[in-house]
């Protein structure tokens, strides 16, 4: 199956939506990389430069907001909700503004890179603001669900896109994206994979790798990371015993944590968390960082094993 | 140092850094190659520190603000003796020190870490209070792209350092015309970058970025600058060097294919081997 970037994706739903939504896009000088580039070449005139300022940027987007227009601004993940996360929170959180946040290059896998660049803590930041809705599409079909949904959500969005090319794990035909709730894409009853972005074809694979020694494995996709699924997580805990969560982000602050949360107060079972582990990133193919920092499918296994034997 | 010295010196720099990027198949060869003649003449024939001792305390200071030319760094760095040529090839690889933007805690050399643009210039008017209150002789160079400075920060440490009256920093503007969306005339244009600096208070000096007597008088004159610190704008091109990269929007954060390499490989040695005769 052919492999595509969810940010490729992000740029194609800007410029297929264009018609039917009215929206401005904004981007601090990397429309070539976020892919904002593709909306910019097909609506010029809907399109704004605001060059390397990303803090003006996201305070300019909220000035836009107030007068009844939506705005989409873009950068990559670190510099959007890492250099912005102020401004964020206080001229489009606080005022619950209609700016939504599209966020590329999140996670481990931006690659050569490296740490400056890869933003391992965006999920946790954006999660913390009042009232803002923070996705993580697992593919390009989710994704161009997500932005479709985030131009008809009235108030702040938070879209986090990765720059590393993924294969579908949904199906065009029949998905629906419904905010506040998980997928599942493959029921189990020993342990349950629940991952975040990117990370479900990893999650995938590991349940693969499951079943080859006998065990069934449930698989949960998250893109709604806020609002969370608290009844997928808690029917998950009861059924299955164990989760493990597996995202491109930090163990502190993203899904692994969101997910402890609802365990703690809900329905406590064993938890693992695979993820950077309190660590910066580093320059690397995505393939080696993987290795690096312990999220193969190899590395999820592991983990599972070690949930279910705890269990 | 002669100017046909530092010449070839900057020829190899910009050899290293496009080998550097090429190995890595990533990595930003453009602003890499447009600072290459700045480069060779700081580390040879101005700064004071020793690739022996790469922590000396009285060292002078350099920061690249706009971290993204990291190859250009590392290739002065290796060709000056801090580490071997050899392990430009592993730059941006996992098992490497060479991370793809600069780190200061694992790269002989590398005086602060950066990547994130506008963060560098704040970190070396630290620097340079310093040398202040602790009475140190040591100057402090930064070096900023001309789209880098339309981040807002650059700007607070503009008015901190001449607040300041850090005339112990001394900063180079690489105005190269060019960003990633385009030229920074239509992005977002930062022109006029001297009356700016001068409204800051600022001594400011304007030169062209390939032309060592003038890089040469820019570093004497600003050592003479007193109570306020100098910004040099360096009109350079983008891409120098590697005819079919110079002034080309696209080879900002593009790596040669193996064709290309060889082509701008050969370019530079003869360039190397005019100047040798
Ligand atoms: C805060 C921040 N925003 C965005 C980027 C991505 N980025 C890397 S290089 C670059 C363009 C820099 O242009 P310029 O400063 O003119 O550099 P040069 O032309 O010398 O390469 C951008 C936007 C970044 N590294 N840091
Ligand atoms: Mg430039």
């Amino acid at each position: 199956m052919a492999k595509k970037a969810t940010r490729e994706a992000y740029g194609e739903a800007l410029r297929d939506l264009a018609d039917k939504y009215d929206f401005v896009v904004l981007d601090a000088d990397l429309a070539a990389a976020t892919k904002t580039g593709t909306f910019k070449k097909a609506h010029p005139e809907r399109f704004f430069d605001t060059g390397i300022a990303e803090g003006n940027m996201m305070s300019v987007a909220a000035g836009i907001a107030t007068t009844g227009k939506v705005v989409f601004a873009s950068s990559f993940a670190m510099f959007a909700a890492g250099r912005a996360f102020e401004q964020i929170r206080n001229s489009v959180g606080y005022p619950h503004l209609n700016v939504k946040i599209g966020a590329t290059h999140a996670g481990i896998t931006v690659g050569e890179d490296g740490a400056t660049h890869q933003c391992l803590e965006d999920v946790g930041l954006m999660r913390s603001i009042p009232g803002m809705v923070v996705l993580s599409p697992a593919d390009s079909i989710e994704s161009k669900a997500c932005v479709e949904f985030a131009i008809n959500h009235n108030g702040p969005v938070y879209l986090r896109f990765s720059r590393m090319a993924v294969e579908d794990v949904f199906d065009e035909a029949t998905y629906k994206f419904e905010l506040g709730k998980g997928n599942l894409l493959k029921d189990g009853k020993d342990v349950t994979i629940m991952s975040t972005g990117i990370m479900a074809g990893f999650a995938l694979q590991t349940a693969e790798l499951l079943k080859n020694q006998g065990i069934n494995a449930r698989v949960i996709s998250m893109a709604s990371i806020k609002p969370i699924d608290e009844d997928i997580i808690v029917k998950a805990a009861k059924e299955t015993g164990a989760i493990v969560t597996v995202e491109d982000h930090s163990i502190i602050g993203g899904l692994g944590t969101a997910v402890a949360e609802v365990l703690a107060e809900k329905s406590p079972a064993v938890l693992r968390r695979i993820g950077t582990q309190d660590t910066f990133g580093r320059s690397g193919k995505p393939a080696d960082l993987f290795k690096y920092f312990k999220m193969t499918p190899e590395d999820i296994q592991e983990a599972c094993m070690d949930a279910i034997k705890n269990k | 140092m002669h100017n046909k010295e530092l010449e070839i010196k900057a020829y190899n720099i910009r050899k290293n850094a496009l080998t550097a990027v090429y190995s890595a198949a990533s990595g930003h060869p453009g602003g890499s190659l447009s600072i290459a003649d700045l480069m060779a003449v700081l580390y040879f024939d101005e700064l004071n520190i020793d690739p022996a001792d790469p922590d000396m305390e009285d060292r002078d200071r350099f920061v690249l603000s706009k971290g993204h030319c990291s190859p250009a760094l590392y290739g002065t760095l290796a060709e000056r003796g801090y580490f071997p040529i050899d392990d430009l090839k592993r730059f941006r690889q996992v098992d490497s020190n060479l991370q793809g933007h600069p780190e200061m805690k694992h790269i002989s050399g590398v005086d602060m870490t950066t990547g994130s643009l506008g963060l560098g210039v704040s970190a070396a008017c630290g620097m340079a209070l310093s040398g202040k209150i602790y009475k140190k002789n040591y100057r402090v160079y930064a070096v900023l792209g001309d789209g880098e400075i339309e981040e807002g920060q650059v700007w607070e440490a503009a008015m901190y350092a001449a607040h300041y009256k850090l005339d112990n920093l001394c900063i180079f503007v690489d105005s190269n015309g060019l960003q990633i969306d385009g030229p920074t005339a239509d992005v977002m244009n930062s022109d006029p970058i001297d009356k700016k600096y001068e409204a800051f208070g600022w001594h400011v000096i304007k030169i062209d970025g390939h032309n060592y007597d003038e890089i040469k008088a820019a570093l004497a004159e600003a050592k003479t600058i007193k109570g306020k610190p100098t910004a040099v704008v360096m009109k350079t091109v983008k891409g120098k060097g590697v005819s079919y990269m110079e002034n080309q929007v696209s080879w900002h954060g593009s790596a040669p294919n193996e064709e290309q390499y060889n082509q701008a490989i050969a370019e530079l040695d003869a360039h190397i081997a005019q100047l040798g005769r």
